[in-house]
C-alpha cells in the first residue's frame, strides 16, 4: 500500500486523534483508488499556504491608492483589473471592488457558507467561517465592528455584502492620512486582511 | 432549505472569536482536507452547488460546533459514499477494499496551477433579456422547500432595490440538485436594515439573487 505521502507525519497511528485517523484513511482510499494524485494535493496545499494570501489583495489596494486610472478600472471591471496583476481563478472568478468613503463603509460576509475571494485574500480565517460572524454581520454590523475595534460615525452607512452567489467582494479601504508620497510597496505593507474584508480600517503604524 | 447553514440574523452565537496572527492551518490534517477536497472538487464527480447542498444537510449540532474542515471532510465522505466511489468497507479498513468507480477526471499535479488560476467561472451566455434593471424595486419570494437555494431566510419576502445586474449565472437551485445548470440572470439587491430587521440605522445589506427569487412590485 502506498504511504509515501504520509512519511512526513511524525506520529505513529496509535497516537493519532480520531479526526487524524479519518483524514488519513480517506486520503489513503482516494489515492489507492486513483481518484486523487498525491502531487496535486501537495500543489494545492503549497499554493494556498505559501503563495496566495492577503499580500495579494494588499497589492491591489496599494495600486488603487497610487494610480487613479487603475482605481477607475477596478471600479468598472474588478475581475480584469485584478487579473492584470496576476490574481485570478478559483473563488475569484467574478470580482467586485467595494470602495470605502467617509460616508460608506463596506463589509463582506457569507451567511450561507464561507465564500471568500481566495485569489486576493487566500483562505478565510476561522472566525469568518464560524457561526457568530455569519449570524451577526448582516443584522448588527456596528456591534460586530466594535468587537474588531472599529467605530464609525453615526451618519456613515454600513453596507454589508452577503456573498450568496459566485460574485466575490474585495473592500478597498480608505487610504490613511500621513501616507502621502509613499511607494506602492510601503502602502501594501500597512493594508491588513481585515481592512479588505471590511472588519478593519487601515492605520499608519505609530 | 433553511438548514444549519442559514445563519444570517440568528441570535445567540455569542462573540466573534478572532485569533491574532492566525496561521493558515491549525493542524496538518486540515492541510490534507483542503488538498484532497479541492482536488476532488475538480474531478467532475459533483458540482460545487451539490457539494454546498451536502454540507448544509449536516445536523445542526454538528454544523454549528465542528471545525470547518471537518464539515468539508464529512460532506466529502458522504458525496463519495452516495456515488459508490468509497464504501463503508473501505472506510472501516482505512484502505481501498472495494474496486474503484472513477470520477470523470483526475486532477494531475502538473495541472493544478492552471486549473486553480482558471477557476470555474459561473457566468453563461445570455439567451433572454434581463427582467429587471438597476434602480428597480423588487420583492423576494418565500422558499422554505427542502432543496438547495441561495436565498437566505432573513431575506425572504422583503423589498429591495436592484443595485447591479451581474449577468447570467448558473442557478444553484437547479445545479445543486443535480438537475443541470439552468443559467438565470443574477442581480445584486440592496435591502435597508429597517426592511430586514426593523432597525433605525442607515445601514443596508446587499445580496446576490437570481431572477427566480424576485418578483415585481
Amino acid at each position: 500500500m502506498p504511504h509515501d505521502h504520509h512519511d512526513h507525519d511524525h506520529a505513529h497511528s496509535s497516537e493519532l486523534t480520531p479526526i487524524e485517523l479519518r483524514v488519513r484513511a480517506l486520503e489513503s482510499i482516494l489515492v489507492e483508488k486513483g481518484y486523487v494524485d498525491p502531487a496535486a494535493v501537495e500543489a494545492i496545499i503549497q499554493t494556498y499556504e505559501t503563495q496566495i494570501g492577503p499580500h495579494c489583495g494588499a497589492h491591489v489596494v496599494a495600486k488603487a491608492w497610487s494610480d487613479p486610472a487603475y482605481a477607475d478600472w477596478l471600479k468598472q471591471d474588478a475581475s480584469a483589473a485584478i487579473s492584470a496583476l496576476g490574481y485570478t481563478g478559483r473563488q475569484g472568478e467574478h470580482m467586485v471592488a467595494l470602495f470605502n468613503t467617509p460616508t460608506l463603509h463596506n463589509m463582506v460576509v457569507c451567511t450561507l457558507c464561507s465564500c471568500y475571494p481566495w485569489p486576493v485574500l487566500g483562505l478565510p480565517p476561522v472566525w469568518y467561517k464560524a457561526p457568530p460572524y455569519r449570524a451577526r454581520a448582516v443584522k448588527e454590523p456596528r456591534a460586530v465592528l466594535a468587537e474588531f475595534g472599529v467605530t464609525l460615525p453615526e451618519g456613515t452607512e454600513v453596507r454589508v455584502w452577503d456573498s450568496t452567489a459566485e460574485m466575490r467582494y474585495l473592500v478597498i479601504p480608505m487610504r490613511p492620512a500621513g501616507t502621502e508620497g509613499w511607494s506602492e510597496e510601503q502602502l501594501a505593507a500597512i493594508v491588513s486582511r481585515d481592512s479588505m474584508i471590511g472588519t478593519g480600517l487601515v492605520q499608519v503604524p505609530a | 432549505m433553511i438548514g444549519a447553514q442559514d445563519l444570517g440574523g440568528r441570535d445567540g452565537f455569542g462573540p466573534i472569536n478572532t485569533e491574532k496572527d492566525e496561521p493558515v492551518f491549525h493542524a496538518d490534517w486540515e492541510r490534507r482536507v483542503l488538498g484532497f477536497t479541492v482536488a476532488m472538487g475538480a474531478s467532475g464527480a459533483w458540482t460545487g452547488d451539490q457539494n454546498r447542498h451536502k454540507r448544509e444537510q449536516l445536523p445542526q449540532d454538528f454544523y454549528w460546533s465542528a471545525n470547518y474542515y471537518n464539515i468539508w471532510l464529512t460532506a466529502l465522505t458522504q458525496n463519495l459514499e452516495e456515488r459508490g466511489m468509497v464504501t463503508a468497507r473501505d472506510l472501516a479498513a482505512g484502505h481501498a477494499v472495494d474496486p474503484p468507480k472513477p470520477p470523470p477526471r483526475v486532477l494531475n499535479g502538473d495541472a493544478v496551477a492552471g486549473v486553480l488560476a482558471r477557476g470555474f467561472p459561473y457566468e453563461r451566455e445570455a439567451k433572454v433579456p434581463a427582467a429587471f434593471a438597476a434602480g428597480q424595486t423588487v420583492r423576494t419570494i418565500r422558499n422554505e422547500t427542502a432543496g438547495h437555494t441561495r436565498l437566505p431566510a432573513y431575506a425572504m419576502e422583503k423589498h429591495g432595490v436592484i443595485e447591479a445586474v451581474r449577468g447570467v449565472h448558473v442557478f444553484p437551485d437547479s445545479n445543486g440538485m443535480g438537475q443541470g445548470e439552468d443559467p438565470r440572470w443574477l442581480y445584486t439587491v440592496r435591502f435597508t436594515a429597517r426592511e430586514l430587521w426593523g432597525t433605525a440605522t442607515p445601514d443596508s445589506v446587499c445580496l446576490d439573487l437570481w431572477e427566480p427569487y424576485l418578483e415585481r412590485t
